[in-house]
């Protein structure tokens, strides 16, 4: 077995007793990236001296008795919109081409205390807006189990790397399904926690009030151990909060007997590919032989979720991009006449054309005259869809659905539909105006050999239940399979 | 339908958002917004009366800090990302008034 | 021409006197060398995020509470969205939709009566950053020192009708500020700065006209002639038959004119939204009520203490009381054990002289009342003659110095005072003609007895050699 297949804790445990070296897993991360990201371009940045002094002083503290956590010296990859202390962080944007952060984001902070070691910065559609990681401003991340596909977004990069084994965990952000859906069409497990869970401190906002740092990784334990390091109240955000049951790993393994679990039956309707309503039923299968009590219900209000959505996501994420302007970092135009004209070029010419759309958009519905009827509306349908699950989870334990409609779409077949591409967020949005959990957990491969998730939606603070019901569910699965980029197979 | 989305709209919004858009651009960008819009129009269908807006998730309230001094950032580091600076500042265009 | 009624409303920005920003525990210190007073959040650096200062609330409420006002016990921040170099986010974080007071008042005087000036609301928010013009470059540096100052907005009901009624409600929130420790509030420097909403209407005419907003009122001067000069050419225009248009104007003191502050970039819509990275803040029946009874004294309550308690009379009552700092010096004076009338006297005499002569104000005295009590001892006990105090009082009021020292250094005591000890030994032999006479007749044996009653006159601060001179001169002419 090669190293690159341990999970994050298998590796952590073989680290701890000194079996394998924290320098032996970054160099044997390293080497992975050197053999496949030239083909998957997952990383955006990797600094290969960096980390190898970093796993080095980690090996210290680990020999010395100062790192003891279970993840101390497992390599871990970032995406490129949290910020990383003297590494760049572009949120795949040209307006952030060169900005180099001088300080860390707080999950970041979190990660190197407990020993992890950053590897690099993924991939991303640019500023988290996009389902493919198509929109990124500097290259294609391909999914690495089919090279024509996309490994969808917008943690595109970070679900591709841990799926290509080029790390052993990474962080992602998840404002819209950003983490689950590309979990789903990588073949990875992945948790958008409750909000106010993980400090957004450092994160480089899209919408406030929406936006979590999440892990990915190989399976639902590593998320688990994971969560466990990034999950605390953080003094610089206002919006995290104290939570008691962080010790999330001790979940993982417990009885899920007697679970109730509910699937919307409008999660099960039309525009639903058959592979992924096969998967969902799978899971369900799963979960029962697992003990879980499986039912169908009516969640309702779910046709509201998408406008409601693109509204208000949108309307934060015009005010939170106001400060790219060419005044104190990223890009500045060549060449303008006067302040606004600097600002119009620096903007136009650094921002994306999905950027550009969701501006515009966000600014209109902020604008006079319509904030009443467009962004205010949209904050009363939240209330009522947060309500609609309030209700379903008095009598469920949790939810089961798809993490998207459709297994990976082929390279460069969704960005000239702005709108249909908008659509596909239908089975995510919802968790991120309600602040839930929501866990993918890969399920099966198509007859295309692309793997299907399927996503577990907890009540708010509810992750543990995830988290065993995830494990639970993997276990009956079995054992996971890895794509053939992976096992080394030839494509075509 | 939702209003329909005037030239002079997308007029208004170059000016808000700080972006420029070519005639084709915004002529391009006004029919998707006008997409948009008549697509969010659905919201209408759902009563929301006496419903109070959603502005944040949880009710957590006065989240402060005290009025202690924090060490600040040397200038250096502030300033190392400027596009263009002078003298411990940014430099920007003229400013009027 | 018809007559006009001016109508007014005052923005007014307070900063407040926390030692950090609003959002970040960056210094608030003025006068730091560019950008060294940041951190990423006063930046807008990204993902930055603000938290609020427990302080910066509680000092919103103190002066809401003290200026009447109702509190909103939920309020909200909300994001001002418009692009501008000082302003790092390019959104301000302010209040709209659930400022933090409204609905309040003050009360200005007003012939032999009170007027009531009504506070439509009270908002907290962040300051902007400086901007500086480089003429080498023709270009604007920024510094975002004072980028995340926290101020509040006193936004006032249009219920001014004069430029003096307008300097009285500033004078009166001035006060009020001080006296709370909400804020030092010096329109010089900027930690009070007034916006002036104007319209002029036909008197009996109920409709408010147009109003344009005055910026850049540096002093109660430029604020009394900028109400004047935009009064005169409103009522030009509409004498003219024109419209008065509503706009911003930035008021230029030397040219004593305003011109318009307009741009076709300019947003003029705010896109205000509730800022999703602040909770929001609940002021509790508790808070409210502790901010209520540790209100400090204000200066009406102060005033009329002092006419009752010292006996001042109302002018000199007035007068100490209008800055909390000359209140704070006079009643420390009276502490270090000066009687309260020769306190009051020196305050409001000389040092008011001082000050007007010097041009300076009340918030640059540099003396201690430990000094200004010791001065008024020296007189009491008759070291020195109230002529020289002034000269004492003078070295006193620019540097500081120790009265006691000062009189001995410059040999200023009475004993030294050639003109004293003349004066009083004239009297001690006016009083003594017999004694006077045997003395010039060469009997030196009064001599003692002359002396003696001198230096008793003198209360024995003098020196017996000089007195012994002084006595034979006076004798011998």
């Amino acid at each position: 077995m090669q190293l690159t297949e341990l999970t994050a804790v298998e590796l952590g445990n073989k680290i701890r007793t000194g079996e394998i070296g924290a320098v032996e897993a970054a160099q044997a991360s390293l080497e992975q990236i050197g053999r496949l990201d030239f083909r998957v371009q997952a990383y955006l940045t990797v600094e290969p001296e960096k980390v190898l002094l970093q796993a080095a002083e980690v090996e210290r503290g680990i020999r010395s008795g100062a790192l003891t956590g279970a993840l101390a010296g497992v390599p871990i990859a970032v995406k490129d919109n949290i910020c990383t202390k003297d590494m760049k962080t572009t949120c795949a944007s040209r307006i952030l081409e060169n900005f180099v952060p001088f300080y860390d984001a707080e999950a970041v902070v979190r990660l190197k205390d407990a020993g992890l070691v950053v590897l690099g910065k993924t991939n991303m559609d640019e500023f988290a807006m996009g389902s493919t990681t198509e929109t990124s401003a500097f290259q294609t991340t391909k999914n690495p189990w089919e090279l024509s596909h996309v490994p969808g977004g917008s943690s595109g990069g970070s679900c591709a790397a841990v799926a290509a084994g080029e790390c052993f965990a990474a962080l992602g952000s998840d404002t819209g399904g950003s983490i689950r859906q590309p979990s789903s069409y990588c073949g990875v497990a992945g948790i958008k926690p409750t909000y106010g869970t993980v400090s957004r401190y450092g994160l480089i906002a899209y919408a406030s009030s929406l936006d979590q740092i999440g892990p990915i990784a190989k399976d639902v334990r590593d998320c688990a151990a994971l969560l466990e390091v990034i999950a605390a109240q953080d003094k610089k955000d206002s919006t995290s909060m104290a939570r008691p049951d962080t010790n999330f790993l001790q979940a993982v393994g417990q009885s899920v007997k007697g679970l109730r679990v509910g699937i919307p039956t409008e999660y099960l309707s039309e525009g639903l590919d058959d592979d992924v309503q096969e998967a969902v039923m799978r899971a369900a299968g799963y979960l029962k032989e697992a003990g879980a009590v499986v039912e169908e219900f009516k969640l309702g209000l779910m046709e509201y979720t998408i406008p409601a959505y693109y509204v208000i996501a949108s309307a934060e994420a015009s005010s939170n991009l106001e400060r790219f302007d060419g005044v104190k970092y990223g890009y500045r135009a060549k060449e303008y006449e006067g302040l606004h004209d600097m600002y119009k070029r620096s903007r136009s010419e650094g921002f994306g054309p999905e950027v550009r759309r969701r501006i515009m958009l966000g600014s209109f519905v902020l604008s006079s005259g319509y904030y009443d009827a467009y962004y205010l509306k949209a904050l009363r349908v939240r209330a009522r869809i947060k309500q609609a699950f309030d209700e379903a989870f008095s009598g469920y334990d949790m939810i089961l659905g798809p993490a998207a409609p459709t297994a990976a779409p082929r390279l460069g077949t969704s960005l000239a539909d702005p709108m249909k591409m908008y659509l596909s967020d239908i089975y995510t949005v919802a968790v991120n105006l309600a602040g839930l959990p929501g866990l993918t957990v890969p399920c099966m491969v198509n007859a295309e050999g692309l793997p299907i998730g399927v996503q577990l939606i907890g009540d708010c603070f509810a992750e543990k239940k995830l988290f065993a019901a995830g494990a639970g569910l993997e276990a009956v699965r079995g054992p996971w399979m890895q794509s053939d980029l992976v096992r080394g197979e030839e494509q075509k | 339908m939702a209003e329909t989305i005037m030239d002079k709209t997308m007029d208004e919004i170059e000016i808000l958002a700080k972006l420029y858009l070519t005639a084709e651009e915004k002529e391009k960008a006004r029919q998707e917004m006008q997409r948009m819009l008549d697509y969010v129009d659905m919201l209408n269908a759902l009563d929301t009366e006496g419903v109070e807006p959603l502005t944040h998730l949880f009710p957590i309230q006065n989240v402060f800090r005290e009025d202690e001094v924090c060490e600040s950032t040397p200038g250096a580091e502030i300033l190392k990302n400027a596009p263009r600076e002078k003298d411990g500042q940014f430099l920007v265009p003229k400013t009027i008034g | 021409m018809k007559q006009y009624e001016t109508v007014i409303g005052l923005e007014v920005h307070v900063e407040l006197a926390t030692k950090t920003k609003i959002f970040c525990g960056c210094k608030t210190d003025f006068g730091a060398a560019p950008n060294t007073h940041v951190c990423p959040v006063c930046t807008g650096m990204p993902g930055a995020l603000p938290v609020l200062n427990r302080k910066v609330a509680e000092l919103a409420l103190r002066a809401g509470l003290a200026l009447n006002c109702r509190i909103n016990q939920i309020c909200k921040f909300d994001r001002k969205n418009y692009f501008y170099p000082d302003n790092p986010q390019n959104y301000q974080i302010s209040q709209l939709y659930l400022p933090i007071c409204h609905d309040g008042y003050v009360e200005i005087p007003a012939g032999e009566g009170k007027k009531r000036i009504g506070i439509h609301e009270i908002h907290m928010e962040e300051d902007a950053g400086k901007l500086v013009h480089d003429d080498w470059s023709d270009s604007t540096l920024v510094d975002y020192n004072r980028s995340g100052v926290p101020l509040i907005e006193i936004v006032s009901e249009p219920d001014m009708r004069t430029a003096d009624e307008v300097i009285a409600y500033l004078e009166k929130l001035q006060a009020a500020m001080q006296y709370l420790g909400v804020s030092d509030c010096r329109l010089q420097e900027g930690s009070m700065r007034a916006d002036v909403n104007l319209s002029v209407r036909e008197i009996g005419n109920p409709q408010y006209g147009t109003r344009t907003e005055m910026k850049n009122l540096n002093s109660f001067k430029a604020i009394a002639h900028a109400i004047e000069g935009e009064r005169e050419r409103q009522i030009e225009l509409l004498e003219e038959g024109q419209k008065v248009v509503q706009e911003t104007r930035r008021w230029d003191e030397n040219k004593e004119a305003s011109h318009a502050m307009r741009s076709k970039e300019d947003a003029k819509d705010y896109r205000y939204f509730p800022d999703p990275d602040l909770p929001p803040v609940y002021i509790s029946d508790e808070w409210i009520a502790r901010v209520r009874a540790e209100q400090p004294e204000l200066k009406e309550e102060k005033e009329a203490r002092y006419q009752e308690e010292y006996g001042l009379n109302g002018y000199d009552a007035g007068l100490l009381t209008n800055e909390r700092a000359l209140a704070e010096l006079f009643e420390a004076t009276i502490a270090a054990g000066a009687p309260p009338k020769k306190a009051a006297n020196w305050l409001t005499g000389e040092t008011q002289r001082l000050l007007k002569e010097q041009e300076q104000e009340v918030s640059t005295i540099r003396f201690s009342a430990a000094h200004l009590a010791a001065l008024i001892e020296l007189v009491e006990q008759g070291v020195i003659q109230s002529q020289t105090a002034k000269e004492v009082f003078a070295a006193v009021f620019s540097d500081d110095v120790d009265p006691e020292e000062y009189v001995r250094a410059h040999g200023l005591g009475i004993e030294n005072d050639e003109s004293a000890l003349e004066k009083a030994v004239q009297g001690i032999l006016l009083a003594n003609p017999k004694a006077a006479g045997e003395l010039k007749e060469g009997k030196e044996k009064v001599m003692g007895f002359l002396m003696g009653q001198t230096m008793r006159a003198l209360k024995g601060k003098a020196n017996p050699e000089k007195v012994r001179e002084m006595i034979w001169s006076l004798v011998k002419e």
